[in-house]
Parts: structure tokens; sequence; C-alpha cells
């Protein structure tokens, strides 16, 4: 019984340091692969002095933020200025708790499932912790006590409402033919057809919905490089930067996971394994994030809250009633 | 109509950057590969000699007149010929921005640019270049030219002796 109880702790131990692990990894290197992508588009190599093929710059830029000052301004919120830019780091991180990334794994006759927590309200804990991650942004900003950092703030607010809406308006067709708010059960539904088939409207809402909730181009209003130096984090130095930067790509390849559950069929797939399957589908989500980046404009705030309130929300409006007529009829 | 090509201005850049992501870059990887800058190139500074292989510089000061940045500073000295040269030649590196200007005022050819340009130190007092530095033993870009030929009266030669020219007229045979 003690025998057993301990495997499953130490099966469970094994799984959230690997999971830990292999996120924080992917953040740093989609950073390097950003990079190295970026350059490529603009016919340069990238980085590519750190070891072969740049391939220990990460841990160069994690030297160099973790050797810099920790600066505060003078007339900064003390308290807050400090834990803003973990509570960005974080909040990334605990939504990751609910990406359910392979099917349930059998070690030792037991039933080890592939996710971190199956929460019966997924959905729900990944859009209030989409929400919640704008706070460290926010706070951040504010604190700063600085006029380009708390500009950068207040636009961030102005994106989260514009998109918020539309995003669960174009989730909320997903969970209604999946018939569960659990993420699980979600890849489970995709199993013969995945979600963007059917569903191509919200998928597209769901598209422009992660690119403004990810803060990258087109909609990278909040930290703007060339209008308000750096927006929220324009105070921030050292591995405080550092935590907002590794949240935003934390952030990037959750909403890879995330579009991949709801709309890409999770891991379902021929041939390859499961895991590889999912792996492939949101790091290819992550590389449009990064190959948008290297094409398009920033927009204006004003231009992003005209699509959100008056073209995604009807839309998506308008996606939700066709869905459900579409189910009751099938229902019968 | 607007909306296709709202649709279409969204899609040509997207599909550009792709294009280019497979381009091969057109980075030179500086310290192992190395451009050859064209021959006309401004970098260091260098002062040249004439065919004869003698300094070309008379130390007239057109050049360190002509720096914008004032850091060309020479002493004139004269030889037991009466041919004029520079006792001490000097330029700081670390004020020179490599504009040419010295170049252009020189009557002698003497100072010209060159293409080596790298010349980058630590220390900007290691920047300051005397004139055993700045000298070198050929003719720069213009291998023939020699001043002393064309000017020079009277020092390297008896008035008239240079190339093209013929001896001082005797204004008296006009008289009747
Ligand atoms: S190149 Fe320009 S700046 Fe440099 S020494 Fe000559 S005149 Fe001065
Ligand atoms: S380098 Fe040329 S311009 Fe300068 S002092 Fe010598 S002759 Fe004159």
């Amino acid at each position: 019984m003690m025998l057993e109880l301990l495997i499953s702790g130490l099966l469970i131990l094994i799984k959230l340091v690997l999971i830990f692990g292999v996120v924080l990894g992917l953040a740093a290197y989609l950073v390097l692969a950003e990079r190295k992508i970026l350059g490529r588009m603009q016919m340069r190599p990238g980085p590519n002095r750190t070891g072969p093929f740049g391939l220990i710059q990460p841990l160069a830029d994690l030297i160099k933020l973790l050797s810099k000052e920790d600066f505060m301004p003078a007339d900064a919120d003390k308290l807050v200025y400090l834990f803003a830019p973990g509570l960005t780091a974080l909040v990334a991180l605990l939504t990751f708790a609910v990406v359910p990334f392979s099917p349930p794994l059998h070690i030792f006759g037991r039933e080890l499932p592939m996710v971190v927590c199956d929460l019966n309200v997924g959905v729900l804990y990944f859009l209030a912790f989409s929400s919640l991650a704008v706070y460290g942004v926010v706070l951040g900003g504010w604190a700063s006590g600085s006029k380009y950092a708390l500009i950068g703030s207040i636009r961030a607010l102005s994106q989260l409402v514009s998109y918020e809406l539309a995003m669960g308006l174009a989730i909320a067709p997903v969970i209604m033919a999946a018939r569960s708010f659990s993420l699980t059960d979600i890849v489970m539904a995709q199993s013969q057809l995945p979600f963007i088939l059917t569903q191509p409207l919200g998928f597209l809402i769901f598209v422009v919905c992660i690119f403004a909730e990810s803060k990258r181009t087109p909609f990278d209003m909040p930290e703007a490089e060339n209008e308000i130096v750096a927006g929220f984090h324009t105070e921030y130095s050292g591995m405080r930067f550092g935590l907002f930067f590794v949240g935003e790509y934390i952030n990037l390849v959750i909403l890879g996971s995330m579009t991949t559950v709801f709309f890409l069929g999770g891991w379902h797939g021929p041939l390859l394994p499961p895991i590889v399957w999912f792996a492939g589908k949101a790091l290819f989500v992550a590389f449009v994030f990064i190959w948008v980046r290297g094409s398009q404009p920033r927009l204006r705030y004003d231009q992003l809250m005209n699509i959100g309130w008056k073209v995604l929300l009807p839309l998506g409006l308008l996606n939700l009633l066709v869905t459900g007529a579409a189910l009751l009829w099938m229902n019968g | 109509m607007g909306l296709w090509r709202d649709i279409s201005g969204t899609w040509k850049p997207m599909w550009i950057t792709l294009r280019y992501l497979f381009r091969k870059p057109v980075t030179i990887e500086y310290p192992e590969q190395k451009r050859t800058p064209p021959p006309r190139y401004r970098a260091q500074l260098i002062l040249t000699r004439d065919p004869e292989g003698k300094e070309r510089c008379v130390a007239c000061y057109l050049c360190s007149a002509a720096c914008p940045v004032d850091c060309i500073s020479l002493q004139a000295a004269e030889d037991a010929d009466g041919r004029r040269y520079a006792a001490w030649f000097r330029v700081n590196f670390a004020r020179c921005i490599f504009c040419g200007l010295c170049t252009e005022a020189c009557p002698t050819l003497a100072i010209q640019t060159s293409i080596h340009y790298e010349i980058c130190k630590r220390d900007p007092l290691s920047l300051v270049f005397e004139k055993e530095d700045l000298l070198v033993d050929h003719g720069g870009k213009d291998k023939f030219y020699n001043f002393y030929q064309h000017a020079g009266i009277g020092v390297c030669k008896p008035r008239g002796g240079g190339d093209g020219e013929y001896g001082p007229v005797d204004v008296k045979d006009l008289l009747p």
C-alpha cells in the first residue's frame, strides 16, 4: 500500500518535472528559433556564434540577464513592481497545467494521464488564466511610475476588453460540439474530424484573438518599441525583464497547444506517436506566430477595438447561432 | 472589392517572407570571411612616396587645415637642398572620420586613403599614428606623379629644369 502510493507519487513528480523542464526549454529555444527564423526572412543568419548554429544562445542570454543590474525607478510602487513579472511567468506556467498533450499512458499497471491536471472545466481555466495574465502586464506597467509603462499597460487593458469576449465566443461552439468543458474530452471529440474543418469561422476568430492575447505583432501595442520605448516593461531590467520575456514565450507554447487542442485535433494523427503530432502542431502554430511577426505591421489599438467589437463579436455570435441550430437539427 | 484587397494585402507579405526564409543569407561572416574593399575605399590614411622613393609630403599644412575634426598635426622642416618635409606627422585615428578631405586638399598626393580598415584598438591612445606608422614605400593610387618635377621651382633642379618646362626667357632679346 505504502509502496503503491510512493510509486504513484514518484510518477507524478517525474511527470511534473519533465513537463516543467520541457515547457521552459521550449520557451528558451523558441526565442532562438524566432531570432533565427526572423533573421532568415531578412536574409541574415541570426545568432550563430554561441555554439554550433548558436544553439547555446539561450544559456548565454540567461547568464546575461542574471548578471545585469536589477534596476528599480525611484517612484515605483515597490512591492507591485517586484512581483508583477513573476505573476506573468507564473500564470503562463500554470495555464499549461490543463493542456492534454497525449492520451493517458500505462506504466506499472496504472494509468497516468498525460496532463498535469485534467480539470473538467479546463476551458474556463484557460480563459480565466489568459485574463489573469494581463494583470502582470498592467500591474508591472502601473507600478513602474513611468509614462511609457503606463501607456503600455493601459493599452494592454484596452486590448484585453476587445478580444476576450470574441475569444470566448469562438471557443463556445467547440464546447457545444464536444459537449464538455474538459480539454481531454474536446480532443477526444476530434478523433474523426478536427474542429478546424467543422468550425472554420470559429477557428479564424480564435486565431485573431490569440494573436491579440499573445501581445505580438500585429497586436503588440502594449510594448510597441518604436512608439513607447518598450511599453509595460520599459523600466524592467535583468531577470525581471527576463521573466516577462519567458512568460511571453511560454504563452506562445500555450497558445499553440490551445489552438491544437481546440481546432487542430490535439494528438490525433496517423502513423506518428500522438506526442509528436501534438508537439508538431503546437510548434507549427508557434511558427505561424513568428512568421506573422516577420511580415505584418502593427495596428493601432482603436483598430483592434474596431475589429474586436464590430467584426469578431458579431461573427462569433453568428457562428454560435449557426452551430447551435445545426446541432439541434442533427440531433433531431 | 475592398475586402479582397485587404486579404491579398495581408497574404502577400506573408508569402514574400516565406520565400525569403529559404534563400541563402547574404551575410559575410566577418572575422572568418573578409571582403576586399573597392580600391577607392576610404580607410586608414597613408603617406606615399614619389617615384624616386622620396617622401612626397612638403609639409604645407593643407591637409591639417582641411580636416574637419582637426586630427592631423605636423611640423615642417627643410632639407639642406631646400626641399621641405614633415619633421613629424601625426594622425589621430580615434578622431578621424575617414572623410578623405585631407587627400583632396593635398597638392602633392602625399596623403592618401588606403583600403586597410582593420585598425580597431582597445586603447584610443594607440590609435594615434606617427609618421613611421603612416609612411609607406610606394606611390599609392598614382605611382608616377612627382610633384617636384612639376613645381618645386629651384629646389631640386635649376629653374626651368622640370618636365615640360623651359629655361627663363631672355626678355632683352626682344629689344631692337
Ligand atoms: S580623412 Fe577626414 S577626418 Fe580623417 S584626417 Fe583626413 S580630413 Fe581629417
Ligand atoms: S600631406 Fe599633403 S597636404 Fe598634408 S602637409 Fe603634406 S603635402 Fe601638405
